[in-house]
């Protein structure tokens, strides 16, 4: 018998780390909108409703606030109890206090000691709320089912005895692993958990037990019928052991009578671990399952018989390059001139695309693959054009792209320039790192409608600004569109936009760029868009200066005094199992393929979702099952074939904080300390509630008297990603192209996150027990942290350059930094290792002129130059000194 | 006399469990019968104040002490084991209407010791015979979970730190001044409640006290909801953590009204049960008319079902009201307190257990 139906179903939709589509109605401050998610969570069977607000973009305390008083006021959706889930004690606080009902904070637990949990608790009583209590301990988090059981006894012995919690409004989550992942240690984890239900049930009295089950097979993932088999198998057990909640998609729950038999015993083998050879037998059969979605596709050849005009049509809608060059002959054949062909039937068929695609029924992957089509159709033509010299063809207008000198980064630019010549622009495309001079001197030469720049580190942004003011001394006259990662649309109102006296106009991404770049050529349209754009940047501007006035700032002095206060006495220094540097070269890539995290890769191509999710997304699912599958094809390639040789190089040495910096000894017999400077929060602090930060807060001082230390790490996906890249271009395969840097940047994301793994576990060992599943390393469970130089919290990039010196990275793995510290190859990743165990990620946000004058003194610079690193930091305006 | 606090809550224990505890009955109705002018609610004291202070009943344990002690009087004569003090706006919250913000913590000081010297007062001369001081703690005059702004549905005129605050004040107020109990009354947003009884706790962990205290919604009109939207269960669930002497409802509905949801209270509740409706609903010209006879005549079935521990009044009833009920459930046993099930009751504006 199960208990499946009395299984209290909590809906998980309203959870930005969960929904990239809540995360953006949240970011968007769509809150009608994003009401509307909890209303539907409820109307289909959400017995209680999480909400978390956790996002590096957010300020989750505000978030939650206004969502849950918003909330307050829908009766149909105010019926249900809240659970308010953050990792963060101020955001749980927040929540509660805006909480008439009894809701449930997720989470708290033993992590941090007894002290905190037991100050939590008794909050969280005052306040009047359940809990959910992790099975996680000073020493990591329970996996087996003894440490599960020893880890949830002892917190509820201190909670029902020593706070007096009522054991009643105890919920455990007792942790839920994947299995089946291939490595015996794990294949147990299922049990393990079931296992801990019937004790804790047996042994705790009242208490609760929930889970994310979706996590027991994450090692399925990508093949949604065994993963719904083996979540519906795993609750069928744990259920009856005594699990009586968690965070499912009820939806997406196959029902266990309705699982085929073979499947269900294979599936039942893993979950129960009931023979040793479990995993290999549920391999054997699960691809069978994978397609249960639907028949499979057989290449479907009807439209072969079509007229050659449709079949071109055809082909660049469904992105068919197999049978263009034939067709594009037949075509040149019927045509009077071959140019007529780019003119008629493909222009014909590419405007299908751009309307399909504005409409939003066709996705950037698709139209990516159509202009490959259209390329190498156009690329057969040339020469009989050439040979006939029969003039210039018409277009909508020519577009010069280029990403700024000193950034490599352009896969965005690379997608924006297909897609504008999907709608009939011509494209210039002069690469990366182009200087100043070279862009304004070809758009004079090539006589081009428009300049776009691109680029993703953020002294590009200062780059930009730069080239916007090159563009007005030189007189040109022609609008500039920008776009790329770090961009937006404040900066680009409030620091390119007033150094031009054109339009200046910042495009979000690829489905922009065409409505935009029309806008701009459209004799009819320009003025009046161009007229609007300036009021609404320079309404923008405004509203920005007004509202940085309010905002005040902490003397650096006082925002010293109010650093991260760690008790270094009860510190004890986890010392490295090996100090100095260990080089990786060619890393075994499948290795690093089982560790991708998916969702960046889709969103390279404006797929947002969250993965697997998104594979079956109603809009997108198509789209993005095509792509997957593609990337599986490539990358199966890539590891068969080594195209890539990944390489990696990693230190850690003996180090102590001084204020704000950090002294590094590099090797013992260096009496040359290397100093690592850090930058501090400098944000107003009500009554110092919160610390101003600074990554040298998390480093031992050097008066506490101990040795700590320090990591550094660059590691590289190797410089045959972009070689392949060029060649694929040069083939005229942009999706191709696109696609191995796309694949690329995951591998370098993979490797720096095993390599972190590595150093935790191995070379650092001060989490040599630690287990976590992909996802939960994907969400940084783990302790410790590696920011990179150039990221919010340590935002000026020149820092890489030292840390290149302690790493001798050129040497080691090849990799270089520009002028701009951007690193090149671009598929490669870097960072600092911080082991604390308070360490965090955290934005320095804006900070003043004292700090940049200390910190240029520090590095050697003039303020000048340092406030030109530090241009988007900055709380004050430089010009008006 | 019995002047320790703590013995005299280990007496009110013990008695509530061989009776049904008498609470009195409405302040304002009787301050009314004085028909005290302006110059009457100033008196010599505030004289010169800024502004109109005419019906803040509070300030009258400051300027007209005596008649409140006479009401509390009365109200002991007529029976009441619990004595409400004058406080039901003294938070400085709820004073800003007439600028006494500052007199927020004196209000609750001077309104317990008037209480206080009464109970004393009666006991002095009735050896034996303990009253007790109830010190009231009020809603307020703002919502922390509903926004003021129909047009803007996420403001909120109050948030629960500076209802915390607030009550923190009130609270050691009336302990100070000498209450034996506390009271958070006529809740019609459970998130004020919450931050009361939030700062209830904190000032008695504080305190190093344990004081029983007694929590009292108020079901708003024939849909059995609070003005916040919770059903009865619901608000019970969101206020079961603070461990109450007692819960119940009053003011807004008759008697004959409130009974299907002070019934549902009595199967849920694993502490007492109070109730102190209004002396019916108000006729037209808002007058409370129901007699003292047929209130006691309808509560007295309820103390023969068996679903009460505390019975009182609040607006429109009267020293006789009190005294007729009082007589009418003298020999009716409390109700037991239930054995409930032991499991996790959470609430939105509905409620939810999970078994």
């Amino acid at each position: 018998m199960s208990d499946i139906s009395r299984f209290i179903n909590i809906g998980e939709r309203t959870n930005v780390a969960g929904s990239i589509k809540f995360k953006k109605l949240i970011i968007d401050e769509d809150y009608d909108a994003a009401l509307e998610v909890a209303r539907q969570q409820v109307e289909n069977g959400a017995q209680i409703i999480d909400i978390n607000m956790d996002d590096a973009m957010l300020d989750a305390e505000t978030a939650m606030v206004k969502f849950i008083n918003l909330l307050a006021a829908e009766p149909d959706i105010a019926r249900v109890p809240i659970m308010v889930d953050s990792s963060k004690w101020n955001v749980i606080e927040a929540g509660l206090k805006c909480l008439q009902g009894k809701g449930i904070v997720n989470s708290i637990s033993l992590k941090e000691g007894e002290e905190p949990f037991i100050k939590q608790a008794k909050m969280l009583r005052r306040y009047g709320a359940a809990v959910v209590v992790m099975a996680f301990d000073e020493k990591g988090q329970a996996d087996t089912v003894d440490r599960k059981i020893e880890i949830c006894e002892r917190s509820y012995r201190v909670l029902v005895d020593q706070v007096g919690f009522p054991p009643e409004d105890i919920i455990f989550d007792p942790n839920i692993f994947a299995v089946a992942t291939g490595i015996e240690e794990h294949d147990n984890y299922a049990v393990d958990f079931i296992e801990a239900c019937k004790l804790i049930k047996e042994r705790l009295p009242y208490a609760k037990i929930s889970g994310g089950v979706s996590n027991v097979s994450f090692s399925f993932r990508g093949n949604n019928p065994v993963r719904e088999a083996m979540h519906s198998v795993f609750l069928y057990y744990a259920t009856q052991a005594g699990m009586d909640m968690g965070i499912v998609n009820a939806g997406q729950l196959v029902v266990y009578e309705q699982i085929p038999e073979e499947l269900r015993e294979r599936v039942e083998d893993v979950i129960l671990n009931r023979r040793s050879d479990a995993t290999d037998r549920l391999l054997e059969v699960a691809d069978k399952y994978k397609g249960t979605g639907g028949p499979e596709k057989k290449a479907d050849l009807e439209w072969r018989k079509k007229p050659v005009n449709e079949r071109l049509a055809h082909a660049l809608i469904n992105g068919i390059a197999e049978f263009v060059e034939e067709d594009t002959e037949e075509a040149r054949q019927q045509a009077d001139k071959p140019l007529h062909v780019i003119e008629g039937p493909l222009m014909d068929g590419m405007n299908i695309v751009g309307d399909l695609f504005g409409a939003g029924k066709m996705f950037l992957p698709q139209v990516v693959k159509s202009a490959r089509v259209m390329k190498k159709s156009v690329a057969y033509l040339i020469p009989f054009i050439e040979a006939e010299k029969d003039g210039v063809r018409e277009t909508n207008g020519k577009i010069l792209l280029a990403t700024v000198k000193g950034d490599v980064h352009d896969i965005g630019k690379n997608i924006v320039g297909v897609v504008l010549q999907c709608n009939n622009f011509e494209v210039l495309d002069l690469g990366v790192m182009v200087p100043t001079q070279k862009i304004i001197e070809t758009a004079k030469a090539e006589n081009v409608d428009m300049i776009g720049l691109s680029g993703l580190i953020t002294p590009s942004l200062e780059e930009m600004t730069y080239v916007a003011a090159e563009m007005q001394r030189e007189g040109l006259n022609i609008p500039l569109l920008i776009g790329g990662a770090t961009t937006s649309k404040v900066h680009t109102a409030v620091k390119i936009a007033p150094n031009y006296n054109n339009a200046v106009v910042y495009v979000i991404d690829a489905s922009r760029a065409v409505g935009v770049a029309s806008n701009l050529v459209s004799e009819t349209r320009r003025e009046q868009f161009t007229a609007d754009l300036r009021a609404e940047y320079v309404a923008m501007a405004d509203k920005h200066a007004n509202q940085q006035l309010q905002k005040k700032r902490f003397a650096i002095e006082d925002a010293r005094a109010n650093k991260v206060q760690l008790d270094w006495d009860a510190y004890d220094v986890p010392v490295p199992t090996k100090t100095g540097l260990t080089v990786f070269e060619d890393f075994d890539l499948e290795e690093l393929v089982s560790r991708f995290d998916w969702k960046p890769f889709f969103e390279t191509w404006e797929l947002h979702g969250r993965f697997p999710d998104i594979l079956k997304d109603e809009k997108v699912g198509e789209t993005a099952r095509n792509l997957y599958a593609d990337a599986q094809e490539m990358l199966k390639r890539i590891v068969d074939e080594k195209w890539f040789k990944p390489r990696a190089v990693v230190g850690i040495w003996p180090a102590n904080s001084v204020g704000d910096d950090i002294e590094v000894t590099p090797a013992p017999d260096h009496n040359e300390p290397v100093m690592v400077r850090t930058l501090r929060q400098q944000m107003f602090r009500e009554n110092n509630k919160r610390p101003n930060r600074a990554l040298a807060d998390y480093i031992a001082p050097k008066e506490s008297g101990k040795t700590d230390y320090i990591g550094g790490f660059v590691v590289t996906a190797g410089p045959q990603v972009e070689a392949i890249a060029s060649k694929l271009e040069a083939e005229h395969d942009d999706y191709n192209a696109i696609l191995v840097k796309a694949l690329g940047d995951r591998f370098a994301e993979a490797f720096a996150e095993r390599m972190h793994e590595h150093v935790r576990k191995e070379l650092w060992g001060y989490a040599s027990d630690e287990t976590l599943a992909n996802e939960d390393l994907i969400s940084e469970k783990y302790r410790g942290i590696r920011p990179a130089p150039g990221y919010p919290a340590c935002p000026e990039h020149t820092e890489k350059r030292t840390l290149w010196q302690l790493l001798d990275a050129v040497k080691n793995v090849g990799v270089e930094l520009t002028e701009s510290c951007a690193m090149t190859p671009a598929s490669s990743v870097s960072g600092f290792y911080f082991a604390h165990p308070e360490a965090k990620y955290f934005g320095l946000g804006k900070i003043e002129r004292d700090q940049v004058e200390s910190y240029a003194e520090r590095k050697g610079m003039t303020l000048a130059e340092a406030e030109r690193w530090l241009a988007p930091n900055l709380n004050y305006d430089p010009r008006q000194a | 006399m019995m002047n320790d606090r703590k013995e005299r809550i280990a007496l009110l224990r013990k008695r509530a469990e061989n009776k049904i505890l008498i609470l009195d009955g409405a302040m304002g109705t009787m301050i009314q019968k004085h028909t005290l002018s302006e110059a009457d609610y100033r008196g010599d004291r505030f004289a010169d104040w800024k502004q109109d202070v005419k019906g803040n009943n509070d300030l009258l344990s400051l300027t007209q002490p005596d008649i409140i002690k006479d009401i509390h009087l009365q109200y002991i004569a007529a029976g009441a084991d619990l004595n409400g003090t004058n406080t039901f706006s003294a938070t400085t919250i709820a004073q800003a209407d007439y600028g006494m913000e500052e007199l927020a913590y004196e209000i609750n000081f001077e309104s317990a010791k008037i209480a206080r010297a009464a109970c004393d007062e009666w006991e002095a001369k009735h050896p034996g015979d303990v009253r007790f001081v109830n010190g009231a703690i009020g809603p307020t005059n703002r919502t922390a979970s509903i926004s003021p702004d129909v047009n803007n549905p996420g403001f909120r005129a109050v948030s629960f730190d500076q209802l915390r605050e607030a009550y923190k004040q009130a609270v050691n107020g009336l302990l100070d001044g000498g209450a034996d109990t506390l009271l958070v009354e006529t809740i019609f947003d459970t998130l004020n409640a919450k931050a009361a009884l939030f700062a209830i706790d904190e000032v008695l962990e504080e305190r190093g006290e344990d004081v029983p205290v007694m929590i009292s919604g108020t079901i708003t009109d024939a849909s059995g909801r609070t003005l916040s939207g919770q059903t009865t269960e619901a608000f019970y669930n969101s206020v079961r953590h603070a461990k109450p002497f007692s819960i119940g409802l009053n003011c807004a509905l008759g008697a004959e009204q409130l009974r299907p949801y002070v019934l549902e209270l009595s199967r849920i509740a694993e502490c007492r049960v109070s109730v102190y409706p209004n002396a019916g609903l108000p006729n037209e010209f808002g007058e409370y008319d129901q007699t003292d006879a047929e209130m006691a005549e309808l509560v007295k079935e309820w103390a023969d079902s068996g679903m009460i521990n505390l019975l009182g009044g609040c607006c429109g009833t009267t020293p006789p009201h009190i005294k007729a009920i009082a007589d009418a459930v003298h020999d009716s046993k409390p109700r037991e307190l239930p054995k409930i099930e032991t499991k996790m009751r959470l609430s939105g504006l509905e409620p939810f257990d999970a078994a």
